[in-house]
């Protein structure tokens, strides 16, 4: 069977989780698909799981679930693992997932492959395509056969509207079992830092900046760019890591994401972590030195060349008439 | 505190990819070296631990001989010693290989705290670090954007998605990844390269049997998922013509 680890928080579900039913039912060929929901609670989740066209949806409900660690979620799944001995583990590739998946497939030494973008074929015999090199290029791989293989697949990878829904999945509840003094994670509840006072998420037109600004004396070349389009300034993560732009301007997977009707990406190369921020952007604009960068694969119109002569000759066209 | 911080040499930013004949790996000879990013910022931590706690800070890395010019530079910032599995098939070792290497040259060490990076530049597998606690038996946390140490307990502040984060406390030893941007870099000054140059990097040989968990088939440039319009010209006439595409094409002003 391929079983699915759909995540869950206080009875909502991720959204990526439905990426990942779309990638099992892509790969399956035949297989029966499993949906496992982790939690001190997880009722609501599975029956909202439960209208996807799959086997069955499963229910691990434990106390010491309620607030994730990894230790307890390795245990858990370990356990389900050995009694479902599924051929395929999948999930998505969310920080939750990067933080237990590796331990999981530690502990089992089990193959993990993460990031996946693309499934060749089908079933235990699948091939996976995965970015390295910063996206730069694509890689095919075969996992190891270790009996299970876990697979992470890439937030906005698979499409959730394309999951086949069909609504006979039985929900049952699986066994968990917890040695709870060996959690050794004590995780207090989780934050905002600060409540953001922009929100990109609902920005028309924005103007990111990215390495390729060099410098923070460099900004207003980018602000005077935005002031004459009408957008909202962003930038990637190292711009705000340096300090040059709050926290709160950060597109991509740690920041916010965002789907304005134009986003002009300047000097940024095109991390994964930034596209997923920004690829359901209606038009993207791309001006990078660098013809190879990721951001071209995502763009629209793209323009190679040097951002500081470029972008002055931009907003001096847009100031015109 | 004895604190090891694990750290990769990738290919710079600015590399243009280029394969090998099978196309199974890149062409090394082609490409310059770097210390991966995340990395730089778990040696910076460690750094700043150690000054704040005293006691050691132990670089290790496992690569072929090539990753010494990263390894220097990281004795150059003040790390005290370094640990060095070196074998050339490390090169393009995934996570899990890599992780048993390490964990084998660095288990008698007994650290108190292992940091690395939550990721690295190259493979991009995200998994070494947390493989590597599992070896160690020790617990561990990701992607963490603060450190606070006090007595044998540490409290870490995690990222997680979407602007939310979360203290996590947990017992030493134990392992971190570290999220760039947790602390600004320091760079190597003349006298810390001079100091390099006497420090120890102790060589460990790799451990016989480790397999791989993943095998590449192929490498190749990323299919594009859109057609892009590439515009031409000078800096004026390109900016010109897409100031036009954008208000007559795409209606976006």
């Amino acid at each position: 069977m391929i079983l699915i680890v759909a995540e869950q928080r206080n009875g909502v579900l991720n959204r990526a989780s439905w990426e990942a039913i779309a990638a099992a039912q892509q790969m399956a060929g035949g297989m029966p698909i499993g949906v496992l929901a982790l939690g001190a609670s997880v009722g609501d989740a599975a029956k909202e799981l439960a209208q996807a066209d799959v086997a069955e949806v499963l229910t691990g409900e434990h106390a010491a679930l309620g607030q994730y660690t990894p230790d307890a979620f390795t245990m858990a799944l370990k356990g389900v693992i050995e009694q479902k001995k599924p051929a395929i583990v999948l999930m998505a590739h969310t920080y939750q997932a990067r933080d237990f998946a590796p331990m999981l497939a530690a502990r089992l030494r089990v193959s993990l492959v993460t990031d996946v973008t693309g499934i060749g074929g089908e079933g235990a015999s699948a091939t996976f395509t995965r970015p390295m090199f910063q996206g730069k290029l694509t890689a095919t791989v075969r996992p190891a056969p270790t009996g299970t293989v876990i697979v992470t697949v890439q937030i906005g990878a698979f499409r959730a509207d394309k999951v086949r829904r069909g609504g006979s999945a039985s929900v049952g509840p699986v066994e968990i079992a917890i040695d709870t003094a060996a959690i050794r994670q004590q995780p207090e509840a989780p934050f905002q830092e600060a409540k953001q006072a922009v929100d990109l998420s609902q920005a028309e037109r924005i103007v990111a900046v990215g390495r390729g600004i060099t410098s923070q004396d460099n900004l207003p070349l980018a602000q005077n760019l935005a002031k004459a389009m009408g957008a909202e300034l962003a930038a990637s993560r190292p711009i705000c890591d340096s300090g040059w732009l709050p926290m709160e301007r950060q597109v991509g997977s740690s920041g916010q994401t965002v789907a304005p009707r134009v986003y002009v990406a300047l000097g940024i190369s095109g991390a994964i972590q930034h596209l997923v921020g920004m690829k359901g952007s209606r038009t993207i604009v791309a001006i990078n030195k660098d013809a190879d960068a990721p951001i071209f694969e995502v763009a629209d119109y793209g323009i190679v060349g040097d951002l500081f002569e470029v972008v002055p000759a931009l907003t001096a066209e847009l100031e015109k008439k | 505190m004895k604190i090891a911080v694990c750290i990769k040499q990738v290919p710079t930013r600015e590399w243009q990819p280029r394969l090998t004949d099978d196309k199974t790996w890149i062409r090394e000879q082609d490409a310059s070296f770097e210390m991966n990013e995340p990395d730089a910022y778990a040696l910076e931590e460690a750094l700043r631990l150690r000054e704040k706690l005293s006691g050691e800070v132990v670089v290790c890395s496992a690569g072929p001989a090539r990753v010494q010019q990263v390894i220097r530079e990281a004795l150059a910032r003040g790390a005290d010693r370094a640990l060095h599995v070196e074998d050339n098939s490390l090169a393009a070792a995934d996570a899990a290989m890599t992780a048993d290497a390490l964990a084998a040259a660095m288990a008698d060490e007994k650290f108190d705290l292992v940091l690395t990076g939550l990721q690295s530049d190259d493979q991009g597998h995200a998994q070494m670090g947390v493989i590597l606690a599992e070896r160690l038996g020790i617990p561990h946390s990701t992607i963490i954007m603060e450190v606070q140490v006090s007595e044998n307990r540490l409290r870490v502040k995690r990222e997680l998605e979407g602007g939310w984060f979360q203290w996590i406390a947990m017992p030493l030893p134990a392992l971190l990844t570290i999220q760039s941007g947790i602390n600004q870099l320091r760079y190597a000054t003349l006298k810390g390269i001079m100091a390099a140059k006497k420090k120890e990097i102790r060589k460990v040989p790799l451990p016989a049997g480790l397999k791989p968990s993943q095998e590449i088939l192929s490498l190749s440039l990323p299919v594009r998922s859109k057609q892009t319009q590439m515009i031409n010209g000078t800096s004026a006439e390109a900016a010109k013509e897409l100031v036009r595409r954008l208000r007559e094409e795409a209606r976006v002003l």
